[in-house]
């Protein structure tokens, strides 16, 4: 039969491994969402269960709450993230501008030290700027959070090379209507950039809500806590007992941006990519 | 690298301005990008290039957070840190952790990028599930997969179990813990290298599978050897150097689920130097750790770009 229909055959053998590799991939989220359901009882049996036998969802959620200010450190999350993304546009478009469209002394040498600067893997600047920050009595603060990052290289090289393909005459008639250098950057270059801005933006704003080394090294107050440290000390205060609403804790840490992915993943899946033009 | 804004500039320049008054809009021109570009620059200094600098002057000198003083003192870290076991310990660690997940996450990634192209249905579903895991925050699912593979009530030895297969305490037993991260890791990345291998396969222009085809290769295996690998070459060095780097920096998961252990069993460079930096404050000692990662890391980054000198180039 697999002879006389090829086709199908290869079709059903696509779909059969691409289901067994999906589940693999699924597990955690179906086993973390199944355990967040469960109340302590099913959690702490030896017979294996999907479904929960008592709908648990809700008690989990509201222990999960009440143990940790959630709310606060998601919060915190927005502030720290957006903070960064918003810094990382104004500090990066007019040098990308500077470097895409006009001619300078050292442009050459400035656009070889960004690239340059891409290479250096973000552990490795750790030490010094924590040292930097502690000298200045920035540490524990957003500030801590959000300064280190408001410079990206990376960001600077995106928008240079999305800048290149911006034809001269539309620079060039905005300076006939008088928009100076800095109004081009933000009048004309930013709205030609919406595409690549967004781009970056999610792959930003991704990399800082997901990040873990930076805000771990830098925070000593839980009030400042980001998502990821929430997470990490929730399981350390209540490993072993409560699985439950640590289950909970991590599905409301990681909710907004699964579903924010979910209802536009091409443009997601885009933006996270883009390391891959480096 | 030459550019030819100036001269379109001079060409689309309002009728009367000759070329002797361009250096006067060049100037102004100049000065406004030199405005430009200073935050940035400044920034770059301060941030990234200077703490470069600062990591690797930092680890010949024996400074330690609030120490009154700082001395020169050489090579002396670099001395005590190959005389430390546990430093060999974390590098043989990682190199172990790199060597496994960049194999597995890259053939992984390739295998699932070509089952999925290999037919039109379903193809988004399938990518947005396996790339599900690089959107979710890696701390939160380290501590699902911690409960999976959790020794009495987790998912893992639960399934073990059931099939009559003897069960492992997973992250506790220093025979098993680094695998498990390993494991963890994949998971994590082959969704990433999927949507990569997946922009790769795109751009194949479908002649060439035409002309293979004319040529007799007939069978999916001879396609996929005489056009699609040769073709994917760039990309494929692409995602095996940044799939390295990546591995080279794992420390969310050691952190937050073993802490090196057991008995060192998942020491890895970065935890080391996060140990050393960040909770006993050698700043030197840690500085030397850093600089060996970045020794590391440049030299995959320079194996990539050495690759790409002499690699394929089709499009």
């Amino acid at each position: 039969m697999s002879n006389a229909h090829p086709v199908p055959f290869r079709a059903i053998l696509r779909h059969v491994l691409l289901i067994t590799g999906a589940a693999l991939m699924l597990a955690p989220f179906i086993w973390m969402i199944s355990t967040a359901s469960k109340p302590q009882t099913e959690i702490f049996s030896s017979e294996l269960h999907l479904i929960p036998h008592r709908f648990a969802l809700m008690e989990n959620l509201r222990e999960a709450f009440a143990k940790a200010n959630l709310l606060r450190f998601l919060l915190n999350g927005v502030i720290v993230t957006v903070s960064i993304f918003v810094l990382q546009v104004m500090v990066a478009l007019p040098a990308a501008y500077a470097l895409a469209k006009l001619r300078f002394l050292g442009r050459e040498t400035l656009f070889a030290l960004v690239l340059f600067g891409i290479l250096i893997p973000p552990q490795a600047t750790a030490i010094p700027v924590f040292l930097l920050l502690h000298k200045i009595g920035l540490l524990d603060s957003y500030a801590a959070l959000v300064l280190p990052f408001t410079i990206s290289v990376f960001g600077i090289f995106l928008m240079r090379q999305f800048f290149k393909t911006v034809p001269d005459d539309l620079v060039d008639a905005a300076r006939m209507d008088g928009i100076s250098e800095f109004g081009i950057v933000w009048r004309v270059m930013l709205p030609a950039a919406i595409p690549a801005v967004t781009a970056f933006g999610i792959f930003s704003v991704v990399a800082h809500w997901n990040d873990y080394f930076w805000p771990l090294i830098v925070l000593n107050s839980e009030h400042l806590r980001t998502p990821p440290l929430a997470v990490a000390h929730f399981r350390n205060n209540e490993a072993g007992t409560s699985y439950g609403p640590l289950m909970a804790a991590a599905m409301v840490i990681i909710a907004p941006l699964v579903i924010a992915f979910l209802f536009a993943q091409r443009r997601f899946i885009e933006g996270i990519t883009l390391t891959g033009i480096k | 690298m030459s550019d030819g804004s100036m001269t379109i500039g001079a060409a689309v320049a309002p009728a009367g301005t000759t070329r002797r008054t361009l250096p006067a809009h060049g100037s102004r021109r100049t000065q406004a990008a030199y405005a430009l570009v200073t935050p940035a620059a400044a920034l770059m200094l301060v941030m990234l290039l200077g703490p470069l600098a600062g990591v690797i002057a930092l680890s010949f000198t024996d400074y330690q957070l609030g120490a009154p003083h700082i001395s020169w003192i050489g090579l002396a870290n670099y001395q005590d840190l190959f005389a430390d076991k546990v430093f060999w310990t974390a590098l043989r660690n990682t190199l172990t952790y790199v060597v496994i997940v960049v194999p597995g996450a890259v053939i992984a990634g390739l295998a699932i990028a070509l089952l999925i192209q290999s037919g039109t249905s379903l193809r988004s579903l399938y990518r947005t599930i396996y790339f599900l895991p690089v959107m979710a925050t890696l701390i939160a699912m380290a501590v699902v997969w911690e409960f999976m593979l959790h020794p009495q009530f987790g998912l893992v030895n639960g399934l073990l179990r059931g099939a009559g297969l003897p069960a492992f305490a997973w992250l506790q037993d220093r025979n098993t813990a680094l695998y498990a991260l390993c494991a963890i890791g994949i998971w994590q990345a082959v969704g990433f290298n999927m949507v990569l291998f997946l922009a790769g396969l795109v751009s194949i222009p479908k002649q060439l599978y035409e002309a293979a085809e004319i040529d007799g290769a007939s069978s999916g295996w001879a396609r996929f050897r005489l056009v699609t690998w040769p073709m994917l070459g760039p990309v494929t060095t692409f995602v095996v150097v940044i799939s390295g780097i990546r591995s080279f920096q794992v420390f969310d998961t050691v952190h937050v689920l073993t802490k090196g252990g057991p008995s060192k069993s998942t020491e890895v460079l970065i935890h080391t130097m996060y140990t050393e930096g960040f909770e006993f404050f050698r700043s030197g000692y840690a500085a030397a750790i850093t600089v060996v990662f970045l020794v590391f890391v440049l030299a995959l980054t320079l194996i990539k770009s050495r690759l790409a000198d002499r690699g394929v180039h089709y499009t």
